[in-house]
């Protein structure tokens, strides 16, 4: 991998994580409502499979959504104004943390019923397959919407149909507090891919390399004609499900074990040690990012609220 | 013109607009080898093949939500569930997504589906299979519903629901299938939303739809005999709801009688008889009264299954109530 590759990967991940952080800190001083799922530990993976997409490629997700957001490159002012709900948001302040979306970025959103965008995935490849193009979705979920019939219908629609989807399942451990094998008939997820005439891949969701050579690999195969892809991330949030987690469910121990595998960690050993970057090199970067939150915050603070008009906007296209 | 069933406008309407536009297409379970449940795409498959005839897996969910995927991404889906039973099990993918995504994103998508389903009890189909849910489905706003009673309206509502960009269901009494009706040759559309007086009347007013319609005009036919002139006004469709022919025959009748096939509980009559207090409360003679199915799963025994269900007999009895 070229070295201003690894950089660009390794802003990409400080500014999710940085953030993030700076929504939890909002979210504590009552300017974020609602849910907020942080995606905290899981950043290489969006950041290394959206690396991976060809230009024409779609993205779609569920409600654990900022980082897809960013990844994708929407314009992280209006991200953050959304978080406020402001009318310069993203979604005009209608869909908030969970529904961000950027149309022209291909990027379809975040939606909130675990599995529901499952079949809407295979349907914006269908449409794609249809329109004899050769652009793929990347489909993400949890591990916790492998259990619900949404999953095993479009997977199944899409082996029968060879849609030009790839499915890629962050396994981040748990569904809210439901640990993987005490949810799933099958400990390996990818297990469940088989079963639909995927073979499916386990990645080390930690290491942005890998899980961009794996995604740009399956992305090969689904345009070559091989049709829909399974890839399983193998990751962990660090922080709670969504603000308000009370944790009982896993230990300080397993947390930290974890941690020692943090994926900006990964990258910035490997850029130090492989590449010749110096700390200086990662602490500018550190700083430019700053500079963006802050001015995103700021932005989104001096936003308007929508006008009361709004509410009766968008409701159908036709009056 | 021509007399046709209400199942060749449907068919004819899916037609002529898959020949006009090839971003038109239709998926469902048996919609295409088979012919359709309700042979509605009979010779679909052969003419325009596997690509816009799309057979499915038996998977409501997943049906509803590529439907809506594709729909996002450009193209014109009809998507056509069995029978309304079975939408049930897709309701996420139409209330919590259909619905939402054109709100719930600021408008930056478009949700151009249909969603076709033939519905209704009178077939002794047992419990399951019998249901008149429309109202459940018109509860939610950024969903269009509609539910015609003519081969006329079937067909130029069906077109516009195919031409419109926000999602639409489209009910069809299965019992509706067999009635005939005059349809032009030409070209012609049918605005959704826009409700429509289907006889002419002063005494009483009977807002009725569907299934509904036909057995009203039944009842209309004998009270005519007795020198009794009902208005009766067709919604045609649920949502958006089009008051208006409803409250200017009501300010002229001053009695109203509303008849749906679904249960009364929560039901249109309800909410149409909320509106009409609402907005024409001191043209009010007596009490608005309810035609509905009674508040019982249907059960298979023909008899039994008809006395449960709404019928000209008790329409007549309920205007008479009034009058
Ligand atoms: C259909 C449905 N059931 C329940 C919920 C509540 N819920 C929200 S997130 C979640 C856990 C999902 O876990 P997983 O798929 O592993 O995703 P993660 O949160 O770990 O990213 C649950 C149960 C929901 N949103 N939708
Ligand atoms: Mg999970």
């Amino acid at each position: 991998m070229e070295k201003a590759t690894l950089l660009d990967w390794y802003r990409q991940m400080v500014q999710i994580r940085r953030f993030e952080q700076k929504c939890a800190e909002l979210y504590q001083l009552g300017k974020i409502g609602g849910f907020l799922h942080l995606y905290i530990g899981q950043e290489a993976v969006a950041v290394g499979s959206i690396a991976a997409r060809q230009e024409n490629d779609h993205i779609i997700t569920a409600y654990r959504d900022h980082g897809h957001a960013l990844a994708v490159g929407a314009d992280m002012r209006r991200v953050m104004a959304e978080m406020l709900g402001k009318v310069t948001g993203v979604s005009k302040g209608k869909g908030g943390s969970m529904h961000l979306a950027d149309v022209n970025k291909r990027f379809w959103g975040g939606y909130a019923i675990v599995g529901g965008h499952l079949p809407l995935a295979a349907g914006i490849a269908l449409a794609e397959q249809y329109k004899g193009t050769d652009a793929a979705v990347l489909c993400y979920f949890g591990d916790g919407a492998t259990n619900i019939g949404y999953f095993h219908e479009s997977l199944n629609l899409a082996g029968v149909w060879k849609l030009p989807v790839l499915w890629i399942c962050e396994n981040n451990q748990y569904g809210m507090g439901t640990a993987v094998d005490r949810a799933s008939a099958v400990p390996r997820i990818i297990d469940k891919a088989t079963a639909y005439g995927m073979k499916g891949k386990q990645v080390n969701g930690m290491d942005v390399v890998e899980v961009y050579q794996a995604t740009q690999k399956a992305l090969k195969a689904i345009r070559s004609g091989k049709g829909p892809q399974f890839l399983e991330m193998i990751t962990y949030r660090y922080e709670g499900h969504s603000m308000g987690d009370p944790l009982r469910y896993r230990t300080k121990d397993e947390v930290e074990k974890w941690r020692a595998d943090d994926p900006i960690g990964i990258l910035e050993r490997r850029l130090l040690q492989e590449h010749n970057a110096t700390q200086d090199e990662l602490e500018a970067i550190d700083q430019a990012v700053e500079q963006e939150i802050a001015e995103a915050v700021k932005f989104a603070e001096e936003s308007p609220l929508p006008s009361p008009e709004e509410l009766f906007t968008d409701i159908y296209v036709e009056a | 013109m021509a007399r046709i069933t209400m199942r060749q406008a449907i068919t004819d309407a899916l037609r002529e607009e898959m020949l006009r536009d090839e971003n038109v297409f239709i998926m469902g379970e048996e919609v295409g080898v088979w012919g359709g449940t309700y042979a509605v795409t009979r010779g679909f498959y052969d003419e325009f093949g596997p690509q816009r005839v799309k057979d499915t897996p038996i998977a409501e969910m997943v049906i509803g939500g590529a439907a809506v995927g594709a729909a996002m991404n450009g193209l014109r889906p009809v998507a056509e569930f069995m029978t309304i039973n079975f939408a049930f099990l897709a309701l996420d993918a139409i209330v919590n997504h259909a619905a939402k995504v054109h709100y719930m994103f600021g408008g930056q998508f478009k949700c151009p589906v249909v969603f076709r389903a033939p519905g209704g009890g009178g077939r002794q189909l047992g419990a399951t299979h019998s249901h008149t849910p429309d109202v459940i489905f018109a509860h939610f706003p950024g969903l269009k519903v509609v539910s015609p009673a003519t081969p006329y309206d079937a067909k130029g509502l069906l077109k516009s629901a195919i031409r419109s960009d926000d999602p639409v269901l489209f009910i069809e009494h299965a019992t509706l299938y067999q009635v005939r009706g005059e349809v032009p040759e030409e070209e012609y559309l049918i605005p959704i939303g826009v409700s429509d007086v289907k006889r002419t009347g002063s005494d009483v007013t009977i807002v009725a739809y569907a299934q509904g319609l036909q057995v009203a005009l039944e009842a209309t036919n004998e009270l005519a005999k007795e020198g009794i002139e009902a208005e009766v006004v067709d919604l045609r469709s649920l949502r958006p709801l089009d008051m208006g022919p409803a409250i200017t025959s009501f300010k002229k009748t001053f009695k109203a009688v509303i008849v749906e096939e679904g249960y009364r509980s929560f039901g249109i009559g309800a909410e149409v008889a909320a509106r009409l207090q609402e907005e024409a409360f001191d043209y009010m003679d007596a009490p608005i009264k309810r035609v509905a199915q009674m508040e019982v799963p249907l059960p298979y025994s023909r008899e039994l299954e008809q006395s449960a269900l709404i019928n000209k007999d008790r329409v007549i009895a309920a205007v008479k109530e009034i009058l």
